[in-house]
């Protein structure tokens, strides 16, 4: 009996390496503290009411953003171990099997769990204030799709101490994902860990959507949208048709894993080409899902900072909503050495290219409204400066890549990893970034602390040109992506040590990140800030920070783009300040969410193990969740005028 | 005292530049040193497309630096300050051009190579190409030389100046078969055989590698191309035909077992082994199609219908089933 209990357990958990024992002990202990915190102080009733259960679109998004900041470490701690590795030639810091796995954790988190989060995050955060709306269309929906985020990304990183994590790459290419290569339950936590916060994705596509289109405040045609909305807006086109492709992509992997089927294996009549084919459908959307974004956060930003109207609006809503379309047509370039054939990859070539055309005009627009502007250089708008060449010369760099033949030298190789980081760190994370600080004061009431945020960028953006440049040179010398070892004789140890180097300074410059977010919590009241801080022109910047659970006592009017800007300019009438008020429809807060994503979890990690006694119980669980869903009638509530009143009234009051 | 810092910052920056450019320089990447014609046509290429994406990037970053530095806000600065100007459809026409006209010529010149540089299509060259067949294991490199009847692990000796048609398979998962300095590389696939030509224009040795990630030992599947001089290549075949070891069934079975190989000779091979390894994940196929699987020993020298078009394995089964009847 005991020893199968010994037999089990040195299967479940993972043993045997100190680092992960590091991991496990400080996991446990994290987890105890916070029990205890919790229960000292005597919180756990308004964690519950106040965030588990919120479907306040604000606090969603701040715990979106949470969860993004602690992936990010996770993902900056896998990344730093890789450099580790590499540094030194023949180095044997880590095993090859432990390599591998964390070269595959480290790309599902960076873009699954900390890029998609942080995303969602802000378009939680902003995108109802900026269309003057009072919460998404499917509030219930909206705290669902964190959930299901959140559980999801617990399934994945459970893998880390518990049975092992996947190490056939982040988009796990069978046959090495399939049983026959990969017989651990590593795969089967990637399959369910994606999937779960997968759907929650999707969900989320669909909600801003409809809210975008639907709930703006009168007056605010699509052509009157802030840009950020905009992108929100393409971004989730590409999510609702290319998220469906990862679903079902992964649900046949499982199938394949679980039941033996044979989508995508050679014997039995399967393909596993099908397979790459279809995850980088899924796959190359992906990265636009998540650049977009980003591209409509700088045209926010540098309008506020130059001072000035965004340039060639229409020319900047055309490029992202061609970018949209164009970004399902270029999936194979992926795979030029595949052996496609010359017709096939000239058209991927072609169709990859064309979209250098939209983009290039994005930067255009941005550099003319910076032209006969008035530049501050605050942090959000230093991010975005710094945005413009790395994006440049990252998007040069993925047009080489495009040009099929050539890639057959670069694929595969440090080149084409030094590319994609270049336009994901210095597009998306240096975006996201700028929106964070940004929108920072809209979230909280104060803002962060400026210095220290200028150091954490300056070692950053140090620390990126450190670290990828000489990784473009490393790729044409021979080095290819995956490798968890080379010999002295290669030649490529010192710029292997250098771009470690690099990568150490980006750490560096997280550190200063939450120092600078702990350092600005404690001073708060120091930074404390009005409506309006950064002189802003939507209308997020024309209610209160942090706004009230309803955003806008009354709904504003927008007669044109940049409302409260060309209101501060005299261009239109200021909106009254309104004297009588009407109660305000609200959702409920909702527990459902959080118990049905944590049956999820159940579920997936029964279909993980194989224990059915987990697994159907869970998925009744599930059922039953929507079932009471189905059937709960009370889920809304007014907020009297008085109380908007009493609230309103006090915060004029204090603004005057 | 804030610009003290920025000073102190861009120094280390500048330092660290200095350090990883001058130590880039050391030795010529690979891929800029190619010792064969598709080495040379592709560095050709990516020269022309980076001159090319250089000229619109140059201007474009020259005129970031002078646009941020030019409005800032500072006082005493007399740029014009014009908040309302945010349309101009004569400027914007010209930017929308711009990347076309860029991309419009890459395109032009990528759809020419791609054709011109199709990994499949013979090398021009007066001496009749040398067959090799590439088969990628866990985690080890098998060559086979049909005509020459022997087999290398981990080791390639080729001779100079004459091209080499490799023709690829995996009996893994899916690797990739690259040689930076001759050329391009390409996938190996179960269930399908690749074509590849390549070149050394020079006696050399060259650094061979896989390039797509195939589970543990990944890192570890790199070999030496060793291009000789045809009477040392001879001399090769000859010397290797003499080595005790012989590849039989057996012996194939067991290399292709998950682990990790150093060089190793094989003074013969077995009849028709690398079409077995290629058909091998089909026979269920060949079933279900209603002929018989029997093909599988047949040593035909239906090679040339395995090329390329051989990415839908189901057809290639069936052109490989009409030959060998």
């Amino acid at each position: 009996m005991f020893d199968k209990i010994k037999d089990f357990a040195s299967d479940f958990f993972v043993t045997g390496d100190p680092m992960i024992l590091g991991a496990q002990v400080s996991i446990g202990l994290t987890l105890v503290a916070i029990v205890f915190v919790l229960t000292f102080f005597k919180k756990w009733g308004w964690l519950w009411r106040e965030w588990l259960t919120s479907v306040d679109h604000k606090r969603i998004g701040i715990m979106y953003i949470i969860c993004s900041i602690l992936m990010l470490f996770r993902g900056g701690v896998d990344a730093l171990l890789m450099r580790v590795q590499l540094a030194m030639p023949n180095s044997e810091f880590l095993q090859p099997e432990h390599y591998n796995q964390i070269f595959t954790t480290h790309g599902v988190i960076m873009i699954l769990f900390m890029a998609m989060p942080l995303m969602f995050g802000l378009f939680n955060i902003v995108v109802p204030l900026q269309i003057g709306a009072r919460d998404v269309a499917y509030p219930f929906l909206n705290s669902l799709s964190f959930w299901m985020f959140f559980w999801g990304a617990m399934l994945f990183n459970v893998s880390f101490i518990i049975g092992g994590s996947p190490d056939a790459g982040w988009l796990s290419y069978p046959p090495l994902s399939e049983m026959s290569h990969s017989p651990g339950v590593g795969e089967d936590f990637y399959i369910w860990g994606i999937q779960i916060s997968g759907i929650g994705s999707l969900a989320t596509g669909i909600n801003f959507i409809v809210t975008i289109l639907k709930m703006r405040t009168p007056g605010m045609n699509l052509m009157k949208m802030p840009m950020f909305t905009w992108s929100v807006f393409s971004s989730c086109i590409i999510i609702i048709f290319a998220f469906p492709i990862l679903t079902v992509t992964l649900a046949l992997l499982f199938l394949d894993r679980f039941l033996g089927a044979h989508f995508f294996t050679l014997d039995g009549g399967g393909n596993p080409m099908m397979y790459i084919n279809l995850i980088w459908m899924w796959g190359h959307p992906e990265v636009y899902i998540v650049v977009l974004p980003a591209f409509g956060i700088f045209s926010e930003v540098v309008a506020t900072f130059a001072k000035k109207r965004l340039f060639g609006y229409k020319s900047m809503v055309f490029a992202m909503l061609i970018i949209s379309l164009f970004s399902f047509f270029t999936w194979a370039h992926h795979f030029f050495t595949m052996g496609s054939g010359a017709d096939v990859n000239a058209f991927f070539a072609i169709s990859t290219m064309l979209i250098a055309i939209p983009t290039g005009v994005k930067v255009f627009n941005w550099l003319f409204t910076m032209f006969r502007g008035k530049i501050q250089f605050t942090t959000p708008m230093l991010w975005t400066i710094a945005f413009i060449p790395c994006f440049i010369v990252g998007g040069m760099t993925g047009v080489l890549l495009s040009v099929a033949p050539a890639d057959f030298q670069f694929h595969n190789s440090y080149f084409l990893i030094a590319h994609f980081h270049q336009v994901l760190i210095g597009g998306v994370a240096f975006g996201y970034f700028a929106g964070l600080y940004y929108w920072w004061p809209k979230m909280f009431g104060f803002r962060l602390n400026e210095h220290l945020g200028k150091w954490a960028f300056w070692l950053w953006n140090i620390g990126f040109y450190v670290c990828f440049m000489p990784q473009y040179f490393l790729g044409l010398d021979g080095m290819t992506r995956r490798t968890y070892t080379y010999s002295w004789d290669m030649g490529w140890g010192p710029l292997n040590i250098v771009s470690t180097v690099g990568g150490f300074l980006m750490g560096l410059a997280f550190l200063f990140q939450v120092w600078q977010i702990a350092h600005s919590i404690k001073f708060f009241k120091e930074h404390k800030v009005g409506s309006d801080p950064w002189d802003g022109r939507t209308l997020e910047w024309s209610i209160p920070s942090p706004a009230p659970i309803y955003n806008f006592a009354v709904l504003p009017k927008a007669e044109v783009a940049d409302v409260v800007w060309e209101e501060k300019q005299g261009t239109v009438k200021k909106q009254p300040v309104p004297t009588t008020y009407e109660p305000i429809h609200m959702p409920k807060n909702s527990g459902i969410p959080f118990i049905m994503s944590a049956m999820w979890f159940f579920a997936g990690f029964g279909f993980v193990w194989g224990w059915m006694w987990l697994t159907i119980p869970a998925l009744i669980g599930v059922a039953i969740c929507m079932l009471a869903r189905s059937f709960s009638y009370d889920t809304d509530y007014y907020i009297p005028a008085e109380e908007v009143k009493a609230t309103e009234d006090a915060w004029r009051g204090v603004k005057v | 005292m804030k610009k003290r810092k920025l000073k102190q910052a861009s120094l280390i920056f500048m330092m660290v530049a200095i350090i990883a450019v001058l130590s880039g320089c050391s030795h010529q990447a690979m891929v800029f040193d190619p010792k064969g014609p598709v080495g040379v046509e592709l560095r050709d290429l990516i020269v022309i497309t980076t001159v090319l994406c250089a000229i619109i990037l140059v201007p474009v970053l020259i005129l970031t630096a002078w646009i941020v530095w030019r409005y800032r806000d500072k006082k005493g600065n007399k740029a014009s300050y014009e908040p309302n100007w945010s349309h101009s459809t004569k400027l914007e026409t010209i930017w929308w051009a711009i990347p076309i006209i860029i991309i419009g010529a890459i395109g032009i010149i990528t759809v020419k190579y791609t054709y011109a540089t199709d990994p499949a299509k013979p090398l021009k060259s007066d001496k009749e190409p040398i067959t090799v067949q590439v088969t990628s294991l866990d985690w080890k490199w098998l060559f086979t030389y049909p005509k020459q009847g022997i087999a290398t692990v981990n080791y390639l000796q080729i001779p100079e100046d004459t091209p080499i048609k490799f023709e690829l398979t995996s009996d893994a998962p899916m690797n990739s078969f690259w040689i930076p300095q001759l050329g391009g590389q390409i996938y190996t696939m179960s269930g399908m055989a690749m074509t590849l030509y390549l070149q050394a224009d020079e006696i050399g040795h060259y650094f061979g590698t896989g390039a797509n990630f195939s589970g543990e030992h990944f890192a570890d599947m790199t070999f030496d191309v060793n291009a000789t001089s045809r009477e040392d290549f001879d001399a090769f075949i000859a010397t290797t035909k003499k080595v005790p070891t012989k590849l039989t069934k057996e012996g194939y079975d067991e290399l292709a077992l998950p682990g990790k190989s150093g060089v190793r000779y094989f003074s013969s091979i077995p009849d028709g082994l690398f079409e077995q390894i290629v058909t091998k994940y089909t026979k269920g196929q060949s079933v279900h199609s209603g002929h018989a699987a029997s093909h599988s020993n047949e040593t035909d020298k239906k090679e040339t219908s395995m090329n390329q078009s051989g990415m839908n394995h189901g057809d290639m089964d069936h052109s490989q089933m009409h030959g060998a009847k």
